[in-house]
């Protein structure tokens, strides 16, 4: 099979997405996608995909130009893509999901399918729980269950976008075997659309990079790390040098708190957080660390123990009055939870913010938006809708809600999806608000950001949580060992 | 191009069912031509019958306001005939109950109608939020209870003198209805209350903070709570709101089109408003058209019987056609997209 690309142009009013783009894929090979925040790499994708169809340009496929009317079309040409936010319906189980994205007949064939699933799952090393309805399953398992169902559809050209954001080390091990084996044992080729410049040169044979809608370079990887940062930023971003702020008095304390659900529990922990500092949880996704932050948040009920912020027991408030208090929550999936598909970023304003006056008043409330999106960075207007923001773009607006000054911030994998510049600026802006007294705690499914960014670190393994480390005494191999369950 | 014929989707199912029915009247051997003019001769051939159209459009309006509420915050409000029969009989109450001046007669009816209206809706908010019954149930048990209630006072306190015939109450009193026009069953005073509404409502869905909390719930229930709007609070208050706009319908019907509590007091104008309120597919400025649209043909098909051999029931088929053929051809991602941000709660 054989790719190419030419003068893709897709504009979103005055937004230049795809401004001319051209290249080449060929089998067995892996193709790494670069660019910052807003680059245009998603709509190009999903022009490639069939999910959205192009301004002017044409694709062409073994040389036959091609048109298709949807991602469907698509796979039926063997392109399939991973995107950025999956996109399977919640309340069916995964063989349901299977079977709705694939079946054409009116009799589901249940047995065969799951046959179907298991073997291919098998082939390509991923534990797929057939019968686990999706809602309970994490970011990493949903995307194993859509690869294969691509797999099964026959897919030769294999796009993912942004596939390591939120998974844990370990997924993305299997994640990149899978990978090879599909390029280069059997041909396939792969796009896969990163931030994260290790994983392209790890993964990659050649990286395209684009910046503002266009191709603006392309190299044979491995290369060295600058060049590509060079031809993403033009300059080297730098990252200023971070003070540690941490203030005497605690801002947050947990008390031999126990939580529980069918999946995981937590059976007593006890730390504090003091004001200004930054802790970092570390773990495989779902060994507690999501729990925990959530039963902070309000929106997990606790079985026992008690949860102190800034002096008072706040274990009988409920998300909206902790959120009153100061309390910020912010989740990792950003469409489904703190963003609305559908709603403007000013209509998001308005709702997110502290006060209301019973009539809006839309002029005033635009003009605050618009001083936001400015501030944060936003590529997007002020009546854009969340869901047409890029992906990076969605995660600042998200940051940009947030109001001044908190107690205390809990975040899940704050910089997924942002490039490199975006995420040295976000962690810019939190470390600002510690001379409010701002705590910080947070997860990432990203080692050396939890090393590089926390004060403080806590390993949870199994719902149990290690000792307490600092993050100037350890580093990605000891909290590695530490996922382990070991000591 | 595109985009200025998407502003009238609408149209496409709507000429669609036209034609079906047309097609479906030839192999039957009859002239659409005659069966659709018998229709629009029934709904506008005289002064009268647009008078009486418009009686009709009226309370479905209302009902239509309310469900913009409820559609928009996401809830399916079916409950919302019960609601008709609830303020139907609550302004039955006040009429045969009450004796005072033609002003104060209506005000209290109303505020009766639409309490009643309101604590029927807010009943199946509750059982909803409380009790996690969907409002779906929740309300077609409600309306059921309505109309054994209507049955029953129909038929025992509420008796004529002359004895019971089981189908209404005795007449109300002439200060207990609607001033009415020119001897027709329209009533101005009740055209102006809808028409209020419906601004009232146009301006809160898209001016207010209530408004905007209620289109966030209906878009993505989860976000939105995390964005601090409590869905409880808001799924009551936009569920009262709807009944209390319903309750008024009912008032309306009893106080305008007829003259006293009948057993099918509302005559499905409650079903009728959810099907205006999807092809209008919640857009403010389409529900008095569309409502009128529905009324006309309604009203029109039920003199078709004299004219023509055909039922009169041609009428309710011909909108049940549109509704199916909008669900089909229509804006189908829409509705589709809003059941599967109920699933995601
Ligand atoms: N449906 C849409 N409507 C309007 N604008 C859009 C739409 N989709 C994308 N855009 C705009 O096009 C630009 C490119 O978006 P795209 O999603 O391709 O970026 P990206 O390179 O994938 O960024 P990220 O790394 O943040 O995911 C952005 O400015 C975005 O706001
Ligand atoms: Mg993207």
């Amino acid at each position: 099979m054989r790719v190419e690309i030419k003068e893709i142009k897709k504009y979103f009013g005055d937004v230049r997405a795809n401004d001319g783009i051209n290249f080449q894929l060929e089998s067995g090979n892996i193709y790494g996608i670069l660019g910052e925040n807003g680059a245009g790499k998603s709509t190009l994708m999903k022009i490639l995909s069939g999910y959205q169809s192009q301004d002017s340009g044409d694709i062409l496929l073994d040389d036959k130009a091609i048109l298709f009317d949807s991602p469907a079309a698509g796979l039926f040409a063997g392109i399939g893509m991973l995107y950025q936010d999956p996109l399977d319906f919640p309340p069916f189980n995964i063989l349901e999901n299977y079977l709705l994205g694939k079946s054409k007949n009116i009799n589901l064939n249940f047995s065969s399918a799951a046959k179907q699933v298991s073997a291919l799952a098998d082939q390509y090393g991923f534990e797929v729980d057939i019968k686990a309805e999706i809602n309970t399953l994490s970011l990493g398992e949903r995307q194993q269950l859509e690869l294969v169902r691509l797999l099964a559809e026959g897919a030769q050209l294999l796009i993912l976008d942004e596939p390591t954001t939120g998974i844990s080390a370990e997924q993305k091990e299997q994640l990149f075997t899978s990978m090879r084996r599909m390029a280069y044992d059997e041909k396939k080729i792969i796009v896969l659309v990163s931030h994260k410049l290790d994983e392209i040169q790890e993964l990659c044979d050649h990286a395209f990079v684009l910046r503002k809608g266009k191709l603006v370079g392309q190299s044979e990887v491995p290369c060295p790390n600058e060049r590509l940062v060079e031809m993403m930023f033009g300059s080297l971003p730098t990252r200023r040098e971070r003070h540690p702020s941490v203030h005497d008095e605690v801002m947050l304390e947990i008390k031999d708190l126990k939580v529980a659900t069918y999946r995981i529990q937590i059976d007593g922990i006890s730390f504090t957080v003091n004001k200004g500092e930054v802790l970092g949880l570390a773990g495989l996704e779902g060994s507690g660390q999501g729990l925990l932050l959530r039963a902070c948040a309000g929106l997990e009920e606790i079985d026992g123990g008690e949860i102190i912020v800034d002096g008072e027991i706040i274990n009988d408030q409920e998300y909206h009055q902790r959120r009153e208090n100061d309390v910020a929550f912010m989740g990792s999936g950003r469409l489904e939870e703190g963003l609305i598909t559908g709603m403007t970023l000013t209509e998001h304003m308005v709702l997110a913010a502290e006060e209301h006056d019973f009539v809006i008043n839309w002029k005033q409330a635009e003009v605050e938006t618009k001083s936001k999106i400015n501030t944060y960075q936003v590529i997007g207007q002020s009546s854009s809708t969340a869901d047409q923001l890029s992906g990076g773009n969605q995660q600042r607006f998200m940051f940009s809600m947030l109001r001044t000054p908190l107690k205390l911030i809990l975040l899940e994998n704050p910089t997924r999806g942002l490039d490199v510049r975006s995420t040295n600026w976000i962690w810019e802006q939190l470390y600002e608000r510690r001379s409010d007294g701002t705590a910080i705690v947070f997860l990432s499914a990203d080692l050396d950001e939890v090393v590089d960014r926390s004060d403080r670190i806590a390993v949870f393994s199994g719902g149990k949580m290690s000792r307490i480390v600092n993050a100037n005494e350890t580093n990605v191999d000891e909290l590695g060992h530490l996922i382990g369950g070991q000591e | 191009m595109k985009e200025k014929l998407k502003k009238f989707y609408i149209l496409i199912p709507v000429l669609g069912a036209l034609l079906f029915i047309s097609i479906l009247l030839i192999i039957f051997g009859t002239s659409p031509i005659e069966a659709f003019s018998a229709i629009l001769n029934g709904a506008f051939g005289s002064q009268q019958k647009f008078l009486n159209t418009s009686a009709f459009w009226v309370p479905l309006l209302l009902a239509s306001t309310g469900l913009l509420v409820t559609f928009s915050a996401g809830l399916w409000n079916i409950g919302i005939e019960g609601q008709i029969v609830m303020g139907a009989l609550a302004a039955s109450a006040v009429a045969l109950n009450v004796e005072a001046s033609k002003p104060v007669m209506l005000t209290l009816e109303i505020l009766a109608a639409m309490g009643a209206g309101g604590l029927w809706a807010g009943f199946t908010a509750l059982l909803k939020t409380k009790g996690k019954v969907n409002e779906i149930f929740g309300g077609l048990a409600l309306t059921n209870l309505s109309i054994i209630l209507t049955n029953y006072m129909i038929s025992g306190p509420w008796q004529p003198p002359e004895g019971g015939t089981f189908r209404g109450t005795a007449p109300f009193a002439s200060e207990a209805l609607f001033p009415l026009l020119a001897s027709s069953k329209f009533s101005p005073l009740a055209l102006i209350l809808s028409i209020s509404a419906l601004a009232l409502v146009g301006f809160i869905l898209s001016n207010t903070y209530f408004g905007l909390k209620l289109k966030s719930l209906g878009k993505n229930h989860y976000s939105a709570f995390l964005l601090g709007v409590s869905s409880d609070k808001e799924v009551f208050l936009s569920m009262a709101f709807c009944g209390a706009l319903a309750g008024l319908g009912g008032a309306v019907r009893v106080l305008s089109w007829f003259d006293s509590l009948r057993q099918s007091i509302s005559g499905g104008i409650g079903y009728l408003a959810l099907l205006v309120v999807m092809l209008a597919a919640y857009r403010v400025i389409l529900v008095p058209f569309i409502a009128f649209f529905f009324s006309s043909i309604l009203t029109g098909s039920i003199s078709l019987q004299l004219k023509t051999q055909l039922h009169s029931s041609l009428g309710g088929i011909l909108t049940g056609v549109m509704v199916l053929f909008v669900i089909l051809f229509g804006d189908r991602k829409k509705i589709f997209k809003k059941k599967m941000d109920q699933n995601n709660e």
